[in-house]
């Protein structure tokens, strides 16, 4: 079985919001309709979004880091908001796993939003039904697009490449290695929903230099009593530490 | 949340109609079983069936307001095995269809003995259509209470006393409206109902207070840490996104000041509980019509308060990830 998911690498995001504005772009323009704005140009702007960038600051003044966290549906393998719906609108793809909602059924109830842990689903107060990432179903199955670009438009947009997709059911797929290897996680496991998305954690590289790597533990030297130089912290003329 | 009056109508009204559905079946049987007189007129029944299908319609036409197309909601009856809403979608015209049937057979007195026990208790078919309505009606009340408490993150719902307040305050209701109605076609059943009234009100107070001090001592499970995977004990929101906000931050929260949600606990307590039980309580006694019907609706304007209450408090995790503009 298939199941299509992204992972998003948080040591790599720039909190740039590219994928947000490509991902409106994309699906505002497609054939399920547009995603409503209301206000767009003037007080209180409000509209429909299927992926936000949000901001945290972890740690405390003066030690903080900056972590810039997007947010979109998780595609969960065992998805809270699809058995609650009365109508059959939303519902898991069997083929691939996406979570989609049917326009034409949905009844406007919101009972899935209330359903779903994460605030992945909103309504389009236009058109009047739950509207949410779609995965770009629109896109990715598309064979008038070169291969390359059958991918979700947020994935395309992404500058840093910290936004990568494929079948996490493949074991050997791109993304299975990275969540496998670069230990990939999942959002708020308590609620047992198993997202497929998947994120990856913010990564130090550190260099870390040992004493002896500083002053060679066994130099020889040290036995026979011949060293050139003095100690290791007498001026040396090129400013070698090597012995 | 936040609480929407559509879903807030819907609740009570439908509360009401089920409760005083209940009031009056529960004093046929009891007549059936020679506890009480049997000189009830029929009026009584069918006049009060009907306007228990009047509350249930009002509910109905109220719900209409929740969707954003109402045109498709027979659709929502389409997913019963899993959802609890299609599920009360189809117990609520079972309810009234059942509730009409047994109006009218009271009111055209279509009724006949199916079998009469040695005792002498008759079992009419009126009785049966009754019990198959009790039925019903406790259906839709568990179908009502497990669409809230059937979300498990939702902390301050997922609980069976979500379901048993829901059964008991409709109820209470109910039984409240029987008794200011019984004045009118069963002055006999007066005190039967009154009594009752005030027995469901305050198990009814025992188990919302059970609610009450459970959700006061809840512990959430997800946190910042949960929501963004980050293990650090200072994870803070600097920027959700967004600036002009959107369904997330309209819909889950109720946008009013933590004074206002107190009070309001304080007065549904009072309006729903105290209140009634003290007019009841005289107008038994003194027969009184005004007071039973200023008691009803002291009661159901303290039931809007519990219900908007009820909403309000319920604290969705997803507001974890909508905290600072």
């Amino acid at each position: 079985m298939t199941q299509l998911a992204l992972v998003i690498d948080l040591n790599v995001c720039v909190g740039c919001h590219a994928c947000v504005t490509s991902c409106k772009e994309w699906n505002t323009s497609g054939t399920a309709g547009s995603m409503a704005d209301e206000n767009p140009y003037d007080k209180d702007p409000t509209g429909t979004f299927f992926n936000r960038v949000q901001t945290y600051e972890v740690g405390e003044f003066p030690l903080t880091e900056t972590v810039h966290f997007p947010k979109s549906c998780l595609h969960c393998e065992d998805p809270p908001c699809v058995p609650v719906c009365p109508t059959g609108a939303s519902y898991k793809r069997e083929e691939d796993g996406i979570v989609l909602v049917d326009y034409d059924k949905c009844i406007g109830c919101r009972y899935c939003s209330w359903a779903c842990p994460y605030g992945a689903r909103e309504i389009d107060e236009k058109q009047k039904v739950m509207k949410k990432c779609t995965l770009c179903v629109d896109r990715i199955y598309d064979e008038a697009l070169p291969e390359e670009e059958r991918k979700p438009a947020c994935v395309l947009a992404c500058p840093t490449s910290a936004r990568l997709f494929g079948d996490v059911h493949d074991s050997e797929s791109d993304i299975s290695v990275t969540i496998r290897e670069e230990g990939g996680y999942q959002l708020m496991p308590e609620w047992g929903t198993k997202p497929s998305n998947h994120y990856l954690p913010r990564r130090k590289t550190r260099m870390h230099i040992h004493d002896d790597e500083l002053e060679r533990a066994d130099n020889p030297l040290n036995k026979e009593q011949r060293k050139p130089h003095g100690p290791i912290d007498a001026p040396t003329l090129d400013d070698s530490t090597s012995w | 949340m936040h609480p929407a009056f559509s879903v807030i109508f819907l609740t009570t009204l439908i509360g009401v109609g089920q409760g005083l559905f209940l009031a009056l079946f529960t004093g046929q049987s009891y007549s059936a079983v020679k506890l009480l007189p049997a000189a009830t007129s029929a009026e009584f029944y069918s006049i009060g069936g009907i306007i228990a299908l009047v509350f249930l319609i009002g509910g109905l036409i109220a719900s209409f307001f929740h969707l954003g197309h109402p045109e498709r909601a027979w659709r929502a009856a389409a997913m019963w095995r899993t959802s609890w809403l299609s599920r009360e979608v189809i117990a609520l015209p079972t309810v009234m269809g059942l509730l009409f049937v047994y109006s009218l057979m009271h009111y055209f007195n279509w009724d006949m003995v199916l079998f009469t026990s040695a005792g002498g208790v008759e079992l009419s078919l009126s009785l049966i259509v009754g019990i198959l309505g009790m039925l019903a009606t406790f259906a839709l009340f568990l179908c009502t209470g497990m669409i809230y408490a059937c979300l498990k993150f939702l902390q301050e719902w997922h609980s069976p006393l979500t379901v048993i307040n829901y059964t008991l305050l409709g109820t209470a209701s109910g039984f409240v409206l029987a008794t200011a109605f019984a004045t009118y076609t069963a002055p006999g059943l007066l005190k039967f109902f009154g009594i009752w009234s005030i027995v469901i009100t305050l198990t009814a107070l025992i188990t919302r207070a059970a609610s009450l001090i459970r959700n006061r001592n809840i512990k959430y499970k997800s946190s910042p840490q949960t929501a963004i995977g980050v293990r650090h004990k200072n994870v803070k929101q600097i920027a959700m996104g967004m600036m002009g906000g959107s369904v997330n931050t309209r819909d889950f929260n109720h946008h009013m000041s933590a004074l206002f949600l107190k009070s309001i606990k304080w007065i549904f307590i009072v309006m729903v509980f105290i209140i009634p039980t003290i007019l009841i309580w005289n107008g038994i006694d003194t027969a009184d019509r005004s007071i039973l019907f200023t008691a009803f609706i002291i009661q159901y304007i303290g039931l809007i308060a519990e219900r908007w209450f009820f909403f309000a408090q319920a604290n969705h995790p997803q507001n974890i990830y909508y905290q600072t503009v």
